[in-house]
């Protein structure tokens, strides 16, 4: 057993209200630069639907992940190491910048220079690609948000696709008319996998995963720009700065998380959607566990990667591979092992591309509920909820194309608990007596309903001996505008842009006591 | 003229490259890439690019051929300089077709599309004039010395000057009664070489050969310096400090 630990995420998909929050709250963190300005970090995108970049599950186009070779090897979809080697001058099937879209501004002066005439003068959009005015803007990050275009774009969903090549014989097929159509929001960030491809698949090796907390990163200052690692990405969530020529993606926030601060997505989800936790994981269990057989075993294989910090064994392991004793601690508190293996309730998305993902998602019984809902019936109460679960197949098989490579079993599992805290919960609430108590019951609504703020993160410190040279590192020493020099702006230098010595952009924390103190306050005073 | 082209132009070549790499190296690692461009094209840059690296490799394998191999090894093993120039010219040509037409294309896409026409740097354009000029007139050099049955024999006056560069003891007068047009393709050629690290072409130097050798999986701990405030770079320090 070689015990490593992992800072993992959870979302809780029923209480996803599709505002992009989270989207834009990323993005004016960490992309809103030059080169980056097609790229989400975090991205939302409504399903059934293309997502962004469109049709990005379907690897036999893309070829992200991983597969077995005739001897149950795992190799990169994309190749093997001579292939990737010999197709290094030209990636083969590199998505472009317009399979995300075309960004864009809008030519604003016009508003106010335009001469004075008969018309009305209007902002026109401008590529920020070529620069060059734009005919029209045709796609963006959640361009079907909302089921938008689905009559259209619906049947053209990797998943939908999926089913109904398997389902032709049965004739049914998932609706995109307005009143039988389903729908529900999912977020998305990078999966930190415990088998990353990206990883593999870098030339440079630039790529890393880090061993204190399992998040992947690029070495801006390795990466040589291969590009090896947006393709072999099989949630294209590796994008390829065109200004810079380098790769970046989601970095789980990790100035803020090694502070013991949430990830900026985490933070500002109004509807607190989000957990992180520690988990600790066998790393010798891993490569087997990606190497198993058939697609739909692999949930359960990830499970069995998984360790339990309540296990004194798995403790004592934990000391002897020098994880720290606060990071312990913080797993035995972690929500997201509680969502993921106590309650069962969180499940992996796309466990297929056996990359073993670390961003859970808690399945959505809201389209059932709607469902029932807009038959009359009592969308709340645990009988017509198991037989809505029973009989609303075209939504549980899209859910498990999603999470479990298409086995409803485990999908109708979680959402029945669901289903069934729900009644229990009612019935609380409305003063009955429930028949039988259940503690575990009334803490799972705790941690899903009530989600309070030191309930749904639990993250342990980088270091408690350097957490105080940490807040200072976090504000410059001298005032944050000595280093701004404008010309950075505009100027690229002889070699193209943001070439020289940087120092690293400041990340300017909020005092981190005052900050947790106004989050965890439930009343004004408090704080 | 002739010692300062052939003398030490070469040295002044070699030691730019050198000194520019290693100071690009400390300056600019985080400049070191590649700067493609697939991103905004890749139906052209999929065909064009490959054509021009592998042909622009098997190119440089026919230079390290010529200029390091002496006639007198081939010549051992029964190699001889009719073999020998049927090899240069046809597998050379061909090498140097697929470079050119590759190069070419690249150059056609990057001035057509305007998102990569609009990424490309004065670098750029200053290394694409001289790195195609270097090409084409190593080809028109070539062919206008060759013919099937004998070739201009550049084993016994470009060869030997070139190894005689690297014992420091330059046989000037070799190249010197050289044809004019390889004379101008040497020159372009080190021009090329004092470009070189101050261009994107420094990517030629991180060929990944190390990842056939590598763990799949990359574990890094996390930098210890990244824990605290960064120090402040030599000569730069405060005043109280």
């Amino acid at each position: 057993m070689r015990v490593m630990a992992q800072i993992a995420m959870v979302m809780n998909l029923d209480k996803c209200i599709g505002c992009s929050a989270c989207s834009v709250t990323c993005k004016q963190t960490w992309t809103n630069r030059r080169g980056v300005e097609y790229v989400w970090f975090n991205n939302v995108e409504t399903r059934p639907g293309l997502g962004y970049p469109r049709r990005y599950a379907d690897q036999e186009k893309w070829k992200g992940g991983w597969e077995l070779d005739k001897r149950g090897r795992l190799k990169l979809k994309q190749g093997g190491r001579f292939k990737k080697l010999a197709e290094i001058f030209a990636n083969p099937v590199l998505p472009t910048v317009e399979d995300y879209y075309e960004p864009w501004t809008y030519d604003y002066g016009n508003l106010q220079q335009a001469p004075l005439g008969e018309d009305y003068p209007v902002a026109r959009p401008r590529s920020l690609l070529s620069g060059k005015p734009m005919d029209t803007v045709r796609w963006s990050a959640n361009w079907d948000d909302n089921l938008g275009g689905a009559p259209e774009y619906g049947p053209e969903d990797p998943i939908v696709q999926k089913m109904h090549a398997v389902r032709a014989e049965v004739g049914a097929k998932v609706k995109f008319e307005f009143e039988q159509a389903f729908m529900f929001y999912l977020p998305r960030i990078c999966e930190h996998c415990l088998n990353p491809a990206c990883v593999a698949s870098c030339p440079s090796g630039a790529l890393y995963k880090r061993v204190e907390d399992g998040i992947v990163l690029v070495d801006q200052d390795r990466c040589r720009g291969w590009r090896q690692c947006v393709t072999a990405c099989p949630y294209k969530k590796v994008y390829f700065n065109h200004r810079t020529g380098k790769a970046e993606k989601c970095t789980f926030c990790y100035p803020r998380v090694e502070v013991g601060l949430p990830t900026v997505c985490s933070e500002t989800c109004p509807g607190r959607l989000r957990y992180l936790g520690v988990m600790l994981y066998d790393a010798d269990k891993v490569a087997d566990a990606a190497r198993t057989e058939d697609d739909r075993d692999l949930y359960e294989a990830q499970l069995g990667v998984f360790l339990d910090p309540a296990d004194p064994a798995v403790t004592r392991a934990a000391e002897a591979a020098g994880i720290p004793h606060d990071w312990i601690e913080a797993a035995k508190r972690s929500p997201v092992h509680k969502l993921i293996c106590d309650y069962r309730v969180a499940l992996p998305l796309h466990p297929e591309f056996r990359t073993l993902p670390m961003v859970w998602y808690v399945p959505p019984l809201s389209p059932m509920v709607e469902a029932v809902a807009d038959s009359g019936h009592d969308g709340e109460d645990a009988g017509n909820l198991f037989g809505a679960i029973d009989a609303l197949r075209i939504p549980v098989e899209y859910l498990a194309e999603l999470f479990t490579a298409g086995d409803t079993v485990p999908v109708r599992a979680a959402l029945g608990r669901l289903a069934a805290m729900r009644d229990y919960m009612r019935a609380v609430n409305l003063g009955a007596e429930p028949e039988e108590p259940s503690v575990e019951i009334e803490e799972l609504y705790r941690l899903l309903a009530i989600a309070k703020y030191e309930e749904r993160y639990v993250i342990p410190t980088a270091a408690m001996a350097d957490a105080h040279a940490m807040e200072e590192a976090a504000l410059a020493s001298g005032c944050s505008v000595d280093d701004f020099d404008a010309s950075d702006i505009d100027d690229s230098g002889p070699f193209g842009d943001g070439s020289g010595p940087k120092n690293l952009p400041m990340v300017t924390l909020e005092d981190f006591h005052a900050m947790r103190r106004r989050q965890t306050a439930d009343r004004q005073e408090e704080q | 003229m002739k010692t300062f082209l052939w003398g030490a132009l070469p040295y002044i070549a070699a030691a730019i490259l050198i000194t520019g790499l290693v100071w690009r190296y400390r300056y600019d690692k985080f400049g070191w890439t590649t700067r493609s461009s697939q991103s905004y094209e890749s139906k052209v840059l999929n065909i064009a690019s490959p054509m021009f690296h592998y042909g622009i490799l098997f190119v440089l394998l026919g230079h390290l051929m010529g200029l390091f191999i002496p006639a007198s090894w081939t010549d051992a093993v029964g190699f001889d300089e009719h073999w020998y120039n049927l090899l240069s010219l046809f597998a050379g040509v061909a090498a140097g077709a697929l470079a050119v037409i590759g190069i070419v294309m690249l150059i056609y896409r990057r001035r057509t599309t305007p998102a990569v026409f609009r990424a490309t740097t004065r670098n750029d354009k200053l290394m694409y004039v001289v790195l195609l000029a270097a090409i084409i007139m190593g080809m028109v050099a070539k062919l206008a010395h060759s013919g099937i049955h004998e070739g201009y024999d550049y084993r016994s006056t470009i060869a030997p000057w070139c190894r005689s560069l690297f014992t420091l003891n330059p046989k000037t007068s070799l190249m010197a009664d050289a044809p004019v047009l390889f004379q101008i393709h040497a020159v372009i050629g080190l021009l090329l070489f004092c470009l070189l690290p101050f261009t994107r072409l420094v990517h030629m130097f991180s060929a990944p050969v190390q990842y056939l050798f590598r763990p799949y999986i990359v574990y890094r701990g996390r930098d210890p310096r990244g824990l605290s405030e960064r120090p402040t770079q030599r000569g730069w320090e405060g005043l109280e400090g």
